[in-house]
């Protein structure tokens, strides 16, 4: 099939080339999402470093006390949640920019987006367990 | 594409070395790349030695005079020599400006012109624009109204004029165009600064009344969110204009209108 959106050698006129399938129209969401996970992280990120370092030379007890204390639980979860999506709008958009293989840019953002999934879900019930079973 | 080496047929050799003007006291030597399409050559990097005494300030003055005295085949766009045609931008000593309002003696050592950087060459300095230009055509530059036109001017305060300073002195030369990473790599799907910058001068001009249509056309992950502040176009700009604030107007519109 034609894939008309790539700068190949053809008679297709440039301003056909350039208009391609026309505007997605959703460009603005990707961007404001990685804006606003940023500005979340600057307080989340905050939190957890000072709280690592209070938490320096703890033993294991104290630290499983710490993350299953409620608002330690909630704002563990609130960071696993934002760094991972933030982590994966920004490493999308690089796959974006340098990939321009159609095949293997899918295959990279489909890696980022389950991968980073799955490292969100599991930090995620990590927490939980530790919060709710003990 | 992404692309770290020139491919092997268009990696520039050592060129011609013109003799020195004899007679002359206060010469300065320029590096220029050269490409024959007539030959199946690699391009090649001439070196031209300009008596300085009968030679104009500016990097075009140097130009012309290469092209007059020394080799007439030296090929390169140049119309008002006074930096509003936007004809005569290259790669001058790294970065891109226009040759006639860069003064020789802002350079240290060797003057070196190469074609702006990441286009086709056509021949010597002369690069194919005809994608830019064509990006330029998409975002429909000229005035759209449903209001039946008036029978005299339609009008404009000034405050409404001063919105497009910054904008209206670009003579799209395509030096902030060519300097980006982003349009190095993603051109044939991001619109790049110099057509951003076009597209917010009539977003922001008070008498078109099709803003919406002309966001909706570059709401789009390339062909405008691929602007990731690099800001090598505002530095490059020979006019001085700001296409990254530009670029940064464009998306807050669009976070305003949601």
């Amino acid at each position: 099939m034609a894939d008309i959106s790539r700068n190949k050698r053809q008679l297709r006129s440039n301003l056909s080339r350039v208009r391609g399938l026309g505007s997605t129209r959703e460009g603005v969401h990707h961007w404001w999402a990685q804006r606003m996970s940023a500005v979340a992280l600057i307080p989340l990120s905050m939190w957890f470093v000072y709280s690592l370092i209070t938490l320096t030379g703890a033993d294991y007890q104290s630290f499983h006390a710490w993350v299953s204390e409620f608002g330690n639980s909630v704002f563990l979860v609130l960071l696993i949640i934002t760094l991972f999506h933030h982590a994966q709008l920004g490493v999308t958009v690089v796959i974006e920019d340098y990939v321009h293989s159609e095949a293997i840019k899918m295959a990279m953002v489909l890696v980022v987006k389950y991968g980073t999934m799955l490292f969100a879900a599991s930090s995620v019930f990590a927490v939980l367990k530790i919060s709710l079973v003990g | 594409m992404v692309e770290f080496m020139l491919p092997k047929n268009s990696r520039p050799k050592k060129g011609k070395t013109w003799p020195a003007p004899t007679g002359a006291a206060n010469t300065r030597t320029f590096r220029i790349y050269r490409y024959d399409p007539d030959l199946s050559d690699n391009p090649r990097i001439d070196t031209f030695h300009v008596d300085m005494d009968t030679c104009g300030p500016m990097v075009l003055d140097a130009l012309v005079k290469i092209k007059n005295e020394i080799d007439s085949t030296l090929t390169f766009r140049r119309s008002c020599r006074e930096g509003v045609c936007g004809s005569c931008a290259f790669n001058i000593d790294g970065t891109n400006t226009i040759a006639c309002t860069k003064p020789i003696a802002d350079i240290r050592g060797d003057i070196k012109i190469y074609p702006l950087p990441h286009m086709p060459v056509i021949k010597d300095l002369v690069p194919d624009l005809s994608v830019p230009y064509a990006q330029y055509a998409s975002i429909e530059p000229w005035l759209k109204s449903d209001t039946p036109a008036p029978t005299s001017e339609r009008l404009q305060s000034p405050d409404e004029r001063a919105e497009l300073d910054g904008m209206w002195e670009c003579i799209l030369c395509f030096s902030c165009q060519t300097s980006c990473p982003s349009y190095w790599w993603n051109g044939d799907r991001y619109l790049g600064p110099a057509i951003l910058l076009q597209a917010y001068r009539w977003i922001a001009d008070s008498r078109d009344e099709a803003a919406g249509e002309r966001l909706d056309n570059v709401d789009d992950p390339f062909r405008l969110y691929r602007c990731h502040t690099i800001m090598n176009c505002t530095n490059t700009c020979p006019k001085g204009l700001n296409p990254g604030q530009a670029i940064g107007e464009i998306k807050s519109l669009l976070i305003n209108r949601r």
